[in-house]
């Protein structure tokens, strides 16, 4: 066996207990749904991990109405003090539990458990921990003294970073002294009813936290609730431009966190072994199903052969297989609509003109895989250099000069992330102000900080999460 | 800071590249034109490697293979005869519990104690033959390097007259930090020059960095171009006496290096990280880190190799666990 071959290192599975059946969980209740259970399998394997209920409006309504009478008689009068006892309490319960909910989230989303061990679960303690800390200090948050919650927040999160997202927006929410509803993706709704149980382990009170499963209906549900105050949705740009429509002309507040095109912009100064690193990090992270996904590679026409031959180079060094193979690099995509859409794409992008790579790996016979590939002799007006893939594939664009570079950078209905690899700070700066993207990384990417605010420009949305900003999102100025 | 334009000694790797009319002034644009470091992007590549997870059958292959490339090492102002004998016995005889336990790659001694060894080897020593355990010995002044070239040379010869089949010498890090690139360039050349045998072929020529004096990992980059221009065979991270020495990111630059250099020209060069690879577990990280870089062409004894002391009975200790099922402890591998 060639050293490469890395003899298997899976994780074990023995960690969880999970249930055959998950219900919705209302107000410290897990009730029987309205509608037909529905199943979750897990990608890799397409094997069924467990069912769940399925929330019709009437459960919606029961989730909201929890929610407001924690809100009245609980919640809302706590202290910000003791808010944030019980976040940091649910913090390191998530610590506590993270190898469990690792592989929980490996299992019902595809991703490598590399990456929710390394990424996704430290990153949702942290979040709950940087929020914790906000409780009893919203006075400086800019707004004024004892600025408000706004009563009931529905939050609609999508199926790539399932326990990362619910962190993203209960975390802060809970902080600001809202109480939430939540409804977590069709596809992975796994680790969210782990959540439920993590709140019972801190004693959260009833109805502050509500989970309902089900689908967009469901969601479209819950947004259009009359009694909700705060609506927070990351997702696609269609449903998002639904959701601004359904809710204009009303008092509800929104932020939309929405789809991206991400360019990297790869100068000729770079340092070029780490901007391979990056544009792997940036593409290849979660095969690719990233909003924030370096998705376009501009790549200075100069070094574009020397990029692309040590990128391939790299590219065949990835791991593709069992997510839980503590060796496993890039995972399984999340669903057969969503491997559908890739391949569609990718199709349309050969039929273009450009012509696709990928490293030759052996893909399994189960599940639902794409190999990691890279698009080159892509031009600005071609499909995949527009649309979001959400997938483990890169178009590869070139230019011949920074103004050249910023131009088409910009060139996108979107704004939500941008790299920028140079060794010339001077450069890297100028660029940065001038990228119309709500996150800049340079000489890195897919990097993510509580404290640090992230949002897009354009149709990748409006509002901030993370930061004195997200923060902001979950409250209102204070009355005097 | 000397910048001179003197013609530098011929080297033919570097005539190829630069040009025959070799100047400092030209070696200096080359190094200088070489791509950048981004040390936090580096740092983050090479912990990544330690994030791999080396099990049963891959990992029984890895300690073997580490303990194939190891430089068997002491380097003490008190070593004596009876400690290289000693040295020898336990390159001889890695794990007597278990015939099958392959040897290491060389013993590394200072130039007097070159004779010693090759006596206490017999008829083991490679003697330049591709089986067989090698003789390294440090040279050029080490560690310091602070000597006149005519004192480095003459301490290279003695080495191979001695029977040394590698020499591993020190560069002159004060020169580099100068900026004096052309005279850390002509001592290699002359050094490899001194490497000769009598019948025409040469030992073995590591160039030490040391990079822990180099500071910046540009620096290491520059320095490992330079040393392959010049005709090193292989280019090693330390001397062991300074700290730090061989860290993973350091590592991973200078195979990035050789990697680079067989992308240009073809040709293969070695890398050995040495000091403060002391566990299984390091020289696992190595080994991921080489085959992932450079591909697993560069996973022999030819072309990477560990300069250590005591990481070859940590590696005898978990392979006693994977063949035997359970661990013993530091009395049940000997002692050199």
């Amino acid at each position: 066996m060639a050293f490469l071959d890395y003899a298997p290192a899976p994780e074990s599975t023995s960690i969880l207990s999970l249930r055959e059946d998950y219900r919705l969980w209302i107000g410290g209740e897990w009730v029987t749904g309205g509608g037909e259970p529905f199943a979750s399998v897990s990608p890799s394997t397409e094997r069924q991990i467990a069912t769940f209920a399925y929330a019709d409006e009437g459960d919606v309504d029961a989730a909201v109405r929890a929610a407001r009478a924690a809100f009245r008689d609980t919640w809302g009068p706590m202290s910000g003090r003791d808010r944030g006892k019980f976040l940091f309490r649910i913090a390191r319960i998530l610590q506590e539990r993270a190898r469990e909910l690792a592989v929980a989230e490996s299992l019902d989303n595809g991703k490598p458990i590399r990456e929710t061990r390394d990424a996704d679960i430290p990153l949702v303690a942290q979040w709950f921990f940087h929020c914790a800390g906000w409780a009893d200090k919203l006075d400086h948050l800019g707004l004024g003294a004892a600025p408000q919650p706004h009563g009931v927040a529905a939050q609609v999160i999508p199926w790539n970073f399932p326990l990362l997202m619910l962190a993203w927006k209960v975390a802060p929410a809970l902080a600001a002294g809202n109480t939430v509803v939540l409804k977590p993706a069709e596809t992975t709704p796994l680790t969210a009813m782990l959540f439920a149980e993590v709140c019972e382990q801190a004693g959260l009170p009833a109805g502050v936290v509500n989970l309902v499963t089900g689908d967009g209906a469901t969601g479209a549900a819950l947004v259009r609730h009359p009694d909700v105050d705060k609506v927070a949705f990351t997702g696609s740009t269609a449903v998002g431009r639904e959701i601004a429509k359904a809710l204009a002309g009303t008092s509800k507040k929104l932020t939309l966190e929405l789809g991206g095109k991400g360019a990297n912009i790869v100068f000729d100064d770079a340092p070029l072994d780490q901007a391979i690193e990056g544009i792997v990090d940036g593409i290849f992270f979660n095969q690719g199903q990233v909003c924030c996904a370096g998705s376009r590679l501009l790549v200075q026409e100069n070094v574009h052969d020397a990029v692309m031959d040590r990128l391939k180079e790299r590219m065949a060094t990835l791991r593709v297989g069992d997510p839980l193979d503590k060796n496993t690099d890039v995972g399984a995509i999340n669903s057969s609509e969503q491997l559908e859409r890739i391949t569609r794409l990718v199709d349309r992008g050969v039929a273009e003109g450009g012509e696709a790579w990928s490293p030759a790996c052996e893909l399994p016979q189960e599940g639902y895989w794409f190999a990691p590939t890279v698009i080159t002799g892509v031009e600005a007006s071609s499909t995949i250099a527009r649309e979001e893939i959400f997938g483990p594939v890169l178009s590869v664009l070139t230019f011949r000069t920074p103004d050249e570079a910023i131009a088409k950078a910009n060139n996108t209905p979107y704004g939500l992330s941008a790299g920028i690899w140079s060794d010339k700070g001077s450069r890297v700066l100028a660029i940065a102000d001038k990228l119309r993207a709500g996150v800049v990384w340079t000489n890195t990417f897919n990097k993510f900080d509580p404290a640090s605010p992230f949002g897009g420009y354009k149709e990748s949305g409006y509002g901030r999460e993370g930061g004195v900003q997200g923060m902001q999102a979950y409250l209102k100025a204070g009355e005097r | 800071m000397t910048s001179t334009s003197a013609a530098l000694a011929p080297a033919e790797r570097a005539v190829q590249l630069l040009g025959s009319d070799l100047s400092e002034v030209a070696l200096r644009q080359h190094l200088e034109g070489l791509p950048a470091v981004d040390a936090v992007g580096l740092e983050a590549r090479a912990a990544r490697f330690g994030t791999r997870s080396i099990k049963t059958t891959s990992k029984a292959q890895a300690l073997d293979l580490a303990i194939r490339m190891i430089d068997l090492t002491t380097l003490q102002g008190a070593d004596t005869r009876g400690k290289v004998r000693s040295l020898v016995a336990k390159a001889l005889v890695p794990d007597a519990s278990d015939p099958s336990t392959p040897r290491p790659a060389a013993v590394c001694v200072y130039g007097d104690m070159v004779g010693h060894a090759v006596e206490a080897l017999g008829p083991a020593w490679s003697a330049g033959k591709d089986d067989g355990i090698n003789v390294a010995a440090v040279a050029t002044a080490f560690p310091a390097g602070r000597a006149s070239i005519e004192v480095k040379l003459q301490d290279t010869r003695d080495a191979v007259a001695a029977g040394a089949d590698e020499i591993d010498m020190v560069i002159d890090r004060g020169a580099f930090l100068e900026g004096n690139y052309g005279k850390v360039f002509d001592e290699i050349v002359l050094t490899k020059e001194a490497c000769r045998r009598a019948d025409g072929s040469y030992a073995h020529l590591k160039v030490i960095l040391e990079t822990g004096e180099l500071f910046t990992y540009d620096n290491v980059r520059r320095a490992s171009w330079l040393s392959i221009l010049a005709g090193g065979d292989f280019i090693k991270t330390s001397t062991g006496k300074v700290q730090p020495a061989a860290t993973l990111p350091v590592t991973l630059l200078m195979l990035q290096v050789v990697r680079d250099w067989e992308r240009l020209t073809g040709e293969r060069i070695g890398v050995k990280p040495a000091g403060g690879i002391s566990t299984a577990k390091d020289a696992i990280k190595h080994l991921v880190a080489v085959a992932e870089t450079c591909g697993e062409a560069w996973l022999d004894p030819k072309l990477y190799r560990f300069g250590a002391s005591s990481l070859l009975n940590d590696v005898l200790l978990q392979r006693q666990k994977l063949t035997t099922g359970r661990y013993s402890g530091p009395d049940y591998v000997t002692i050199d």
